[in-house]
């Protein structure tokens, strides 16, 4: 396959940032995308120039690290997956493509197509754990039913991996999807309603100091999200916040 | 240095970690607060360790080179986590899972580790419960459980097939909890470059911030080590692209001890390599094996039509089959532990019978599971069992609920529908069982200096069993280190703020500053890939699933030039002062340039088979693992300067506990 790229280069946080044109002849459709990159990178630095720098780690769709914004996509034109799980077969001869780094100002960009995400941790910081040392003295793991639904339920929701693409597809930068989920899984336990209330609390706060926006129900978070994770989930965290309110 | 003190307690095994316990130094409240503690990595082990030690009132710092702590590739782990709860009460005990511990990792690990982590297994379930981890539970509401390779019992807690996901995340929201008090700082985008030594004793790190690259100093009273393995030495392996051995490399430099190098696990059901633009390879859980079935044809004359696509795997007849490792394993059949199933599927390849393009592929089959489920569920609902597409359709929906994310991974990398015809798999670089040497405290030969989980080497032998590192990572960071650290820490309790402008951190800045500088400046011919990839093709080649004299010889020669050419040749684009992942990856495989001779180094004098180390000269009449007596040790490596120099320290492994016997799985 002969592509045409249309690669976001931006040397660091404070540089402009410009879209810069760059030719590949020779792309496998068995290829990630990633690996695609990697053939392009490799050419740019036998000819001394700089590669393009991009988050990347475990290549299988679990880590999140990868984030790329692709044809106007949060990661790519396939459903369900990350940038790394994207094959070149998704793609045809002569295409031209378009990548980005996330866009949203609670994630600044730090080089290229790399995105600072740490608000993401802050979030979670603020709220998003149950707290119980570690002791050994906990109950035994069985003293607590909980049913299959409930369990398999809350595991749905702790499937987030954390990418942002959520926020990266949102038209209001919103990260209601990514808290909605965490608050999910542990308003679905037992073991998670003690601190409830302040938890829902504390996570929404901290997602509004970070400058993320609100929730306007359109629904793209959803398609975008490579795990799926339901917009149920974003409903539930407002009846929570909404409980913990008239408490 | 001469000999190994391992420090096991006296006494009988199981009662020699409750009275160790018992008898070790403790740290008040209020002088914990006047200790630091660095930790390295932030996967189970690392995560784990630095959310217990805050809790317990240290001081920790913490780094990862990722973004945040939550990507560390413990993340990765699918099947599942043990511990011998015997929930499901066929026979599972303490003494059991230290028993197939032992023997699944071919009598090559430290019996009173070994035990220690399996008395506190049923510790992390209870943890991880209250932690709010959401493992899968049966229609009662308790825990559910699966089989992995190498037992007979039932004891894998698991969360789909995402349980390494879930785990850390719940490592993850421990370190969040401190984090949010103060009590843990955390450095994300920052790798360690060096261990400072200060009288004797690790006092502290040399790290590069990976956005500014500005190279920092950090001190601490002590410093922990949980940076993984270093099977990416291979390039191609499931490890996460950044997974690498530069931590523990620079800590055996400055005088630890590596264990075992040779011992690596190579995980029999991966997806196959597909071509030369391949930067790593996937692996499909241990957990498919409980449901597929592993085959080839039986006839060459059937491999060839399919390898020329004439003819498809769902058209061969059962008779036409082979399922060599129900053959030749009946009492384990398909879940035998890894070493064996991937040396069954290099035998069976090697002599013809792979059934892709490159000969290098076997099936693992889901046809039988998926009518098996069909039937019951058709029973069950009381619909028509002679219905065979209606059983078929309930079958695929039972395997979807068990397995779907990983069906779905297949699918979008090999580009088939394992539903409709079967996996093609072929083993790859998994997991390193050696790492640096610690005693029975997990610390290592440098005082101060501790390492845990994948990248230490205690509790694994020469093969480790499925779902057995998420026990051990977390084993490590809640429940042992917490302990064996406060003993240490007792005595510096007085010894105040360690200082950061000293000598030996002057010198260790200096010395991390020129290795920078020396890679930047290079301006050679090659990028920093082409080097990795040519020590992969060796390390396979050579060092892989079998290794004999001669190609363990060549392998050494070939990695020491390989190794002078890429000093010599390297180019790194770009500055050392900014964030430049092509820096970050040359000072990386450096590291895998001198780690990869010694592995070849040890494999060379390990005159014998054991679990994941296979030598062609040393084999049963029946093509298995033949161990020997006098190779019943711990290869220990000192660092002299060259890995050829390297000087090896035996600890002798003494079983008392469990007869070491042939490890057969017939």
């Amino acid at each position: 396959m002969k592509l045409t790229l249309k690669i976001w280069r931006q040397k660091s946080a404070n540089d402009k940032g410009k879209i810069v044109d760059y030719k590949l002849n020779d792309v496998s459709p068995d290829m990630s995308f990633l690996e695609m990159l990697d053939v392009l990178n490799q050419e740019l630095i036998d000819k001394n120039e700089e590669p393009i720098a991009f988050d990347h780690d475990c290549r299988e769709g679990i880590c999140g690290m990868c984030s790329m914004y692709i044809n106007g996509r949060a990661h790519g034109p396939d459903r369900s997956i990350t940038v790394c799980q994207l094959h070149m077969r998704s793609f045809s001869d002569g295409d031209t493509i378009y990548i980005e780094p996330w866009r949203a100002s609670a994630f600044p960009v730090i080089k290229d197509l790399i995105v600072d995400r740490s608000a993401f941790d802050r979030i979670q910081q603020a709220g998003g754990f149950i707290s119980v040392n570690t002791s050994g003295n906990t109950q035994d793991a069985n003293g607590t039913l909980i049913s299959k639904h409930a369990a398999d339920e809350a595991m749905d929701a702790a499937t987030c991996i954390g990418c942002g693409a959520c926020v990266a597809t949102c038209k209001n930068s919103s990260a209601m999807l990514f808290v909605g989920a965490k608050v999910s899984q542990y308003a679905l336990l037992p073991q998670g309603q003690i601190e409830a209330a302040d938890r829902v609390q504390n996570m929404v706060a901290q997602m509004d100091l970070e400058g993320f926006g609100n929730c306007t129900n359109t629904g793209a978070c959803e398609v975008e999200c490579p795990k799926g994770i339901s917009l149920d989930n974003i409903a539930r965290m407002n009846r929570e916040l909404m409980k913990a309110a008239v408490k | 240095m001469g000999t190994l003190n391992s420090k096991v307690p006296e006494g009988l095994l199981k009662d020699k970690w409750t009275t160790y316990k018992d008898k070790i130094n403790l740290v008040n409240p209020a002088n914990k607060r006047n200790i630091d503690i660095i930790i390295v990595g932030t996967g189970l082990a690392g995560g784990s360790a630095a959310a217990t030690l805050a809790e317990l009132g240290y001081n920790v710092k913490s780094f990862c080179f990722q973004d945040s702590p939550r990507r560390a590739h413990s993340i990765a782990a699918q099947g599942g986590i043990n511990a011998a709860k015997n929930y499901q009460g066929d026979g599972d005990s303490t003494y059991r899972l230290f028993y197939d511990t032992v023997k699944g990792g071919d009598y090559r690990s430290r019996e009173s580790n070994v035990h220690r982590l399996a008395e506190v297994s049923t510790n992390i379930i209870d943890q991880c419960v209250a932690q709010g981890v959401p493992f899968a539970r049966d229609y009662g509401g308790l825990l559910d459980n699966r089989s992995f390779g190498g037992v007979l019992v039932s004891r894998t807690f698991y969360a789909k097939g995402q349980t390494g996901q879930q785990l850390l995340l719940g490592a993850y929201s421990a370190m969040n909890r401190q984090i949010g008090r103060g009590k843990i700082k955390m450095y994300s985008r920052h790798e360690m470059l060096d261990v400072v030594i200060v009288d004797g004793k690790a006092r502290g790190i040399i790290a590069r911030n990976l956005v500014t690259g500005e190279i920092e100093r950090h001190s601490a009273h002590a410093v922990v080590l949980g940076t993984g393995g270093y099977g990416n030495t291979f390039y191609l392996s499931t490890y996460a692209m950044g997974s690498n051995v530069t931590a523990i490399w620079k800590a055996h430099k400055r005088g630890a001890f590596f264990a075992n190098p040779c011992y690596t696990q190579i995980h029999p059901t991966c997806i196959p390599v597909s071509g030369d633009h391949q930067s790593k390879l996937t692996l499909m859980s241990e957990s498919l094996r409980n449901d597929g079935r592993i085959w080839v044809p039986k006839n060459m004359d059937d491999v060839l039509a399919i390898r020329e696509g004439k003819l498809k795997p769902i058209d061969i007849s059962e008779e036409n089959r082979d399922y060599y490792l129900e053959r030749r394993y009946p009492a384990f059949g398909n879940l035998v532990p890894r070493d064996v199933a991937s040396r069954a599927a290099k035998e069976r390849c090697d002599a013809g019978y792979g059934v892709n393009k490159t000969g290098e592929a076997v099936y693992l089959d889901f046809a039988a599971a998926i009518a098996r489920y069909g039937k019951e569920q058709a029973h069950v609902k009381g619909l028509d069992e002679d219905n065979k597409a209606l059983v078929t359709a309930l079958g695929k929906d039972i395997i979807k609920a068990k397995y779907g994310n990983l069906f779905q991974m297949y699918e979008k990398i090999v580009d088939q529908n394992p539903y409709e015809t079967p996996m093609m798999i072929f083993p790859a670089v998994h997991y390193t069982m050696g790492g640096i040497w610690v005693d029975y405290n997990l610390m290592t030969t440098v005082p101060g200096l501790y390492a845990i989980g994948e990248a230490n080497f205690s509790d694994h032998g020469a093969n480790r069993l499925g779902a057995s590192a998420l026990m051990q990572g977390l084993a490590d960071g809640y429940f042992v280190l917490p302990y064996t650290i406060g003993d240490y820490l007792a005595d510096d309790i007085r010894t105040g703020p360690i200082a950061t402008d000293t000598k030996e951190f002057d010198d260790a800045e200096s010395l991390v500053k020129s290795n920078l500088d020396k890679l930047i400046n290079n301006n050679g011919t090659h990028s920093v890939d082409y080097f990795h990839k040519k020590l992969g093709k060796i390390m396979w080649n050579k060092c892989g699933m079998s290794r004999n004299e001669k190609d363990l010889k060549d392998a050494i020669s070939e990695i020491a030039e390989l190794r002078a050419e890429f000093y010599k040749d390297v180019r790194v684009p770009g500055n050392a002062n900014e964030y430049n992942e092509e820096l970050a990856k040359a000072g990386r495989v450096a590291d895998f340039l001198e780690l990869g001779e010694l592995f070849a180094k040890d494999a060379l004098q390990r005159e014998e088979s054991a679990g994941g180390h296979f030598r062609d000269e040393y084999q049963t009449p029946e093509g298995e693992a033949m161990r020997r007596k006098e190779f019943q040790y711990v290869s220990a490596w000192e660092y002299k300067g060259q890995p050829k120099d390297a000087v090896l320290h035996k600890e002798e492994l003494v079983y008392e506990n469990i007869e070491v016997k042939e490890r057969s799985y017939k």
